[in-house]
């Protein structure tokens, strides 16, 4: 039979504020285990929440560039479990009514096919804090400093139908959330965490299969490790004739295995109910509007006008539009030498390999976009060749100063147009026969003749010779 | 009530109901859950569920770190810590 997978993600985004949600402890990452976990952050009794403002910005941000549906009242609930790096005995989340409603994310996926997956909705809530499993005397260990940060859950419709399809969404949402400045997408320090659920169905049918949901991905090669694993094991049981235990699975980033960790039947009634001590959040079109004021270009607006303003192809506004960083370095190199294409194709050729090769990112380029511009500018105004344009580039990249300066002292500088009649002079003087065969030949055969003393006059100029130059210069004595 | 469910919820809920007591608790349960039904029987259509008994709106506060560390004053009456975390028993074996 043929199988078809259907996945859905829940992704918690951790916001770049300063404090966490409910309290003004700081949340800046790695500082020393409980010394930002303020009296909020324990539950200690007596204490009361106190929404951050710059949180529900964020949030806003958020649903304006996934074109949502902004949730102007807001309400926060308990969600209530017990484990140890959860203090209050229950997290503050929202439910039904959370700041972001209903919204999309276009994907690319291979080939340029688009595809829209849909947004359920995305709500704030507040991170729990970290258990340490290691040996303490034989108990565990809990560092709640970042209990409160807060995070935005995004929760998508089961609108993917492959593990590229997700993976190329996850890399979407990162590509969005760190862009507009909501997130830094830390995703080895767990800024953004993947929760995916997984079924299968016949091929045709309707109705969803039974799901799991495999928690705790955190990067995009375990995600589709472990959607790879869990759509074999799930086809295997219907298969064999077995069902599929709707469950909560736990993905060990060590063993690369996932395991069950709970069952419907025990599952959590998390007795969910509005939180006695928020009020309703209630947003106007004024924050609204300045959350608008606040997003950055989007990227797949910036790649649209990529296309229009510079008349780049599709696929590589999209290439230079992957990141701010890159749409920015390709943006100054082509207003420093007024040429788009020739920016678009260095920076996606010999700088991309030369950063891949040197597994650098391009915020660490030896090259600014002005030298890359300057390189490019000699090109232009056939300064030199693209030949020669490779060498200066070398040593540019060796930090050997600007294309100009090395071009002069490299002696770079093609054979000046004096020298060059000279050379073709000579050449042709000591070549009478192939002289007088061209000369003898047909016009539509002597282009192709014409090869012949291009290239002895570009070995006499050890290849400094301009092409276009040569060419012209050859026809006009050849041709007499 | 089913003896069952009570066992359920005292579970999820962590606490602990001995056997005598289950039987008890059940009928005292039922109990609430008849009252429970009294009011179920008030028409709520086209009543949006109140989400606070206050008509007020959430304050927002500004972005601005002003908590400091008191780990130490909060450590001192933890039952047990080391290297700053607060100990606590085995949750994964």
């Amino acid at each position: 039979m043929e199988w078809e997978t259907v996945i859905g993600l829940e992704v918690h985004v951790q916001l770049a504020t300063k404090t966490k949600i409910f309290s003004a402890a700081s949340t800046a990452f790695g500082a020393e285990a409980n010394t930002q976990a303020c009296a909020i952050d324990l539950a200690m009794p007596g204490t009361l929440p106190v929404a951050n403002k710059q949180a529900f910005h964020y949030a806003v941000m958020f649903g304006l560039a996934i074109d949502a549906e902004i949730g102007k009242r807001s309400v926060f609930e308990r969600k209530n479990y017990f484990y140890p790096d959860l203090p209050k005995g229950y997290q503050t989340t929202q439910l039904a009514l959370p700041i972001v409603g209903p919204g999309h994310i276009d994907i690319e996926l291979d080939g340029g096919e688009q595809k829209r997956v849909r947004i359920h909705h995305a709500h704030l809530e507040e991170d729990a804090g970290k258990s340490l499993h290691e040996n303490f005397q034989g108990m565990s260990g809990i560092d709640l400093n970042r209990a409160g940060t807060p995070l935005i859950e995004v929760v998508s419709e089961p609108d993917m139908r492959s593990s590229e399809e997700a993976v190329a969404f996850a890399r979407k949402l990162h590509s969005i959330v760190t862009s507009i400045g909501i997130c830094d997408g830390a995703m080895s320090q767990g800024s953004m965490r993947f929760d995916v659920n997984i079924s299968v169905r016949p091929k045709g049918q309707e109705k969803l299969g039974t799901r799991t949901e495999t928690k705790n991905l955190n990067s995009y090669r375990f995600m589709e490790a472990c959607i790879a694993q869990e759509v074999a094991r799930q086809i295997d049981c219907l298969e064999k004739g077995e069902e599929i235990r709707q469950e909560t699975r736990l993905y060990d980033g060590d063993t690369h295995k996932a395991k069950p960790m709970r069952s419907k039947e025990e599952a959590n009634d998390y007795r969910y109910f509005p939180c006695p001590d928020l009020l309703p959040v209630v947003i106007d079109d004024d924050f609204i509007a300045a959350a608008r004021a606040a997003l950055p270009e989007l990227l797949d607006a910036r790649s649209a006008r990529f296309e229009s303003d510079y008349g780049l192809s599709a696929y590589d506004a999209g290439i230079l539009c992957t990141d701010h960083p890159t749409a920015n370095f390709f943006e100054a190199t082509a207003k420093s030498c007024d040429d788009a294409k020739l920016s678009a194709n260095w920076l996606m050729g010999d700088v991309s390999a030369k950063l891949n090769a040197e597994e650098k990112k391009l915020a660490d380029s030896p090259i600014s976009p002005e030298q890359l511009g300057g390189l490019i500018a000699r090109i232009k105004d056939n300064t030199i060749t693209t030949k020669i344009a490779k060498q200066v580039f070398e040593f540019m990249w060796a930090g050997e100063g600007d294309a100009d300066a090395i071009i002069e002292s490299k002696g770079l500088k093609p054979t000046g147009s004096g020298d060059l009649e000279k050379m073709v002079d000579e050449i042709i003087a000591n070549n009478a026969k192939q002289v007088a065969n061209y000369q003898a030949a047909d016009e539509s055969k002597r282009p192709k003749m014409l090869g012949f003393f291009v290239g002895q006059v570009m070995k006499a100029s050890k290849g400094q010779a301009n092409p276009q130059q040569l060419n012209q210069l050859l026809k006009a004595k050849l041709d007499g | 009530m089913e003896l069952k469910t009570i066992e359920n919820l005292a579970k999820l809920a962590r606490i602990h109901i001995n056997d005598e007591t289950l039987a008890e608790t059940a009928k005292s349960i039922t109990e609430v859950l008849a009252l429970v039904g009294q009011l179920q029987a008030a028409d709520t259509d086209n009543i949006q569920p109140m989400a606070h008994p206050l008509d007020a709106v959430q304050r927002l506060r500004e972005d601005v770190v002003t908590e400091t560390d008191q780990h130490a004053s909060f450590q001192a009456i933890a039952p047990a810590t080391e290297n700053n975390l607060y100990l606590v028993p085995k949750v994964i074996g």
